[in-house]
């Protein structure tokens, strides 16, 4: 299969180019990339071959082939929820085409075994690159710090013990410590559980009013601060997951003005949402971190835009219907993100917050590097990772339509402004054109 | 209406067409007879998950009072984390062709997720730390029959209104009339923030000395272990409703409680009895404001 794709609008932050170009994609790789100085209108031959796609590309974009660090793709062990297939697929789908996968499944991606079986099953039925995180402890029990060097040779590229935090500081810094050795960096989930106690909501106003109890915003403060210290002392690197809250958002600013090597994630939702989604007892918006105040959504963005949080992430967490079908306080938490997570954080673009540019690198070159996965871009000779996307594109999220198997999801109904059109990984090609 | 899943969702004229319903049916209740053939032919089911005596036994009687059919369904939370979901146990009682579900649940949100599933009229006789309805339409029906009004008056909640789900059903029932409001008691146990129309006091004497109610919250005993007070004996020393709050009380103060009280902790017994309480009018209120309920919820047609 030949693919030409003519007239687009390239932002590739690897190659640090833009600019209008031709790109053709022969059996995998990308054979050419044309720079043009303007557009020329094309006349698509209609009568080629089955095996050549041609597209007028004219106001569409050309970006690498987006990165999420933060997946939940459960299996082994929670099939029913997401498979390694189905998962990949809705990345895809959403516009990823590498995605890292968090370590706890059952069993939990502790030892090798594991790794290799993730690795296996996704070169088998997966539909992109999927990068296998390492639990930090064994079983994530936050007591024995894991193999991580035979984790991270059997191709963990990072460490987390995300869903749990490490409670014990003696623990982590000894796996931040380790963790210098093995060069693979180490990814945390900041919450204090003693803090959270059994929390389901943020706490303020709100809980009080609907009687849920509430997870302070210091449960997750008081981590990042303790892991900053730990980075900062031990000179290892950081990534923070997930981060929610202003004060966390001061906490990595200043870290990061005094040198220390944090880097730090947040999710659409939390840039998107306020607890406000969880009003009517809606499960579908309960996730952990819980969803904040108004305040806290502003200063994500802000934060977005100033560059001290790095990268946006899926935090892709699908569920059975079972599991969300209860009382609010017996919900697990998670949302099924990957399906709708790039057009969320195109609304940034939207609203002048970021720049396409700045946007991409949050989606691609920023995970990369912390993740040292060594991502090229878009080159001639290069296995082709892109995608095509209309960043104008209106279309209602239909969680029925899904591929993922999470349909858990508080923004089913939602107009989003942006579709991916066209992922081509390698060989395989996932034609979204037809869909709305 | 279908159902009574708090009194967040209650306009301030539906609060009254039940008090004044309530007062009707109390009226019945001091008749020789006191069942009226209503609801004959119809069936509720009180449905426990947190063991309760007192709330299941005042809705039984106004049960039996409507002429329903009553059935008792008691699950004991071990058994739910067993097995069945709440669904499920939902399902299965619709199965039985119930017209009325009355709940009492652990989680704060259940009674409206149940009512969401189902056909029947469900009402709310406790969800988790949310709220409770009932009790807070007695308690206004308790304060009315006394007063003769809920508007322009001060009414102070006392002790552990994070974890209460009658202070929150009092607090939204008396804030869509003109009241004023205090939460008084240990910083532990309030909220961080007071919600609109209410002051918060940590001093007991400031937060109910011109007050025209008191209601008194039972103290959990569990609460010591979670490090929200040191002691009962302290908290009763600090917190504890005495005869000496006699000397700064105003002279037609009411006292209240929901029950079942600890005397000694959060009230002393010179309180508990005194004439200024009127914590038995509660209980016997309570029949008839249940009924009420009951009598003017509409199940969906199945």
């Amino acid at each position: 299969m030949i693919i030409k794709i003519y007239n687009a609008s390239i932002v590739d932050p690897f190659t640090n180019k833009e600019g209008i170009v031709d790109i053709v994609v022969d059996e995998g790789i990308i054979s050419n990339v044309k720079f043009k100085r303007k557009i020329k209108s094309i006349t698509l031959n209609l009568r080629t071959s089955p095996s050549i796609l041609e597209i007028d590309a004219q106001g569409l974009y050309v970006f690498p082939g987006l990165i999420d660090i933060h997946t939940h793709l459960r299996e082994p062990g929670y099939e029913y929820k997401e498979t390694i297939r189905t998962g990949t697929l809705a990345a895809v789908k959403g516009g990823f085409t590498s995605i890292c996968c968090m370590a706890n499944t059952n069993p939990v991606n502790d030892n090798p075994e594991v790794t290799y079986y993730i690795l296996a099953k996704a070169k088998e039925e997966g539909s992109c690159d999927v990068y296998p995180i390492g639990a930090i402890t064994k079983g994530l029990k936050g007591d024995e710090i894991s193999d991580m060097a035979m984790l991270k040779e059997a191709g963990c590229i990072a460490f987390s013990d995300d869903g749990m935090p490490v409670m014990n500081s003696l623990i982590m810094r000894r796996a931040l410590e380790y963790s210098k050795a093995v060069g693979a960096p180490i990814i945390s989930h900041c919450e204090d559980l003693n803090l959270s106690e059994d929390g389901v909501m943020n706490e303020g106003k709100l809980s009080f009013y609907l009687g849920l109890k509430g997870i302070p915003k210091a449960s997750e403060e008081v981590m990042i601060a303790r892991d900053i210290i730990l980075s900062k002392n031990l000179k290892t690197p950081i990534h923070i997951a997930h981060v929610s809250t202003s004060g966390s958002i001061e906490l990595i600013k200043k870290a990061k003005e005094d040198g220390v090597f944090v880097t730090a994630e947040t999710c659409p939702h939390y840039f998107t949402l306020t607890e406000d989604a969880v009003q009517n007892y809606n499960t579908n918006a309960k996730v952990n971190p819980p969803l904040r105040s108004e305040k806290d959504r502003e200063a994500i963005k802000e934060a977005l835009k100033y560059g001290i949080i790095d990268v946006i992430a899926t935090d892709h967490a699908p569920h059975h219907i079972d599991e969300k079908k209860v009382p609010f306080q017996e919900a697990l938490n998670g949302i099924s993100s990957l399906e709708t997570a790039f057009a969320l954080s195109l609304n940034l673009v939207h609203e002048g917050i970021l720049s396409i540019r700045e946007l991409i690198e949050k989606l691609t070159i920023n995970p990369s590097k912390i993740l040292k996965i060594h991502k090229k871009g878009i080159v001639e000779g290069s296995q082709a990772d892109i995608i095509l996307v209309d960043i104008n594109k209106k279309w209602t999220v239909n969680k029925d339509n899904f591929s993922s198997l999470g349909k858990n999801t508080p923004f089913d109904g939602w107009e989003l402004k942006g579709k991916v059109l066209l992922t081509v990984k390698g060989k395989k090609i996932f034609d979204m054109r037809g869909e709305n | 209406m279908k159902d009574l899943v708090g009194i967040k969702e209650l306009s301030r004229h539906e609060i009254e067409e039940i008090l004044n319903t309530a007062k009707a049916f109390k009226e019945v209740l001091q008749r020789d007879i006191k069942k009226v053939p209503t609801l004959r032919g119809k069936t509720a089911i009180n449905l426990f998950f947190e063991p309760s005596t007192r709330t299941r036994t005042s809705f039984e009687l106004a049960e039996k009072r409507l002429s329903l059919d009553v059935l008792n369904f008691s699950v004991s939370t071990s058994s739910v984390v067993k097995g069945e979901t709440l669904y499920d146990t939902l399902k299965t009682i619709e199965a039985y062709n119930v017209d009325y579900i009355v709940m009492r649940h652990s989680s704060s949100g259940s009674a409206r997720f149940v009512a969401e599933h189902t056909p029947a009229s469900v009402i709310n006789a406790g969800d988790g730390t949310n709220e409770h309805p009932t009790q807070a339409l007695l308690d206004a029906f308790s304060i009315i029959e006394v007063k003769g009004r809920l508007d322009g008056l001060k009414i102070a909640i006392v002790g552990d209104i994070n974890h209460s789900r009658v202070a929150r059903s009092n607090l939204y029932l008396l804030s869509k009339f003109d009241t004023q409001i205090n939460f008084v008691g240990p910083p532990t146990l309030l909220p961080l923030e007071a919600p609109d129309n209410v002051k918060i006091f940590y001093d007991l004497k400031e937060g109910i000395k011109n007050a025209d109610v008191v209601m008194l919250l039972r103290v959990q005993l569990e609460r010591q272990k979670g490090a929200y007070i040191p002691s009962l004996k302290e908290y009763s020393h600090v917190w504890g409703v005495k005869k000496e709050a006699f000397s700064y009380l105003k002279n037609d103060t009411i006292i209240m409680h929901p029950g079942p009280m600890n005397r000694g902790v959060e009230i002393s017994t010179e309180i508990a009895d005194s004439s200024r309480s009127i914590i038995l009018k509660q209980v016997t209120n309570g029949i008839a404001t249940r009924m009420a309920v009951i009598y003017l919820l509409t199940p969906k047609e199945a």
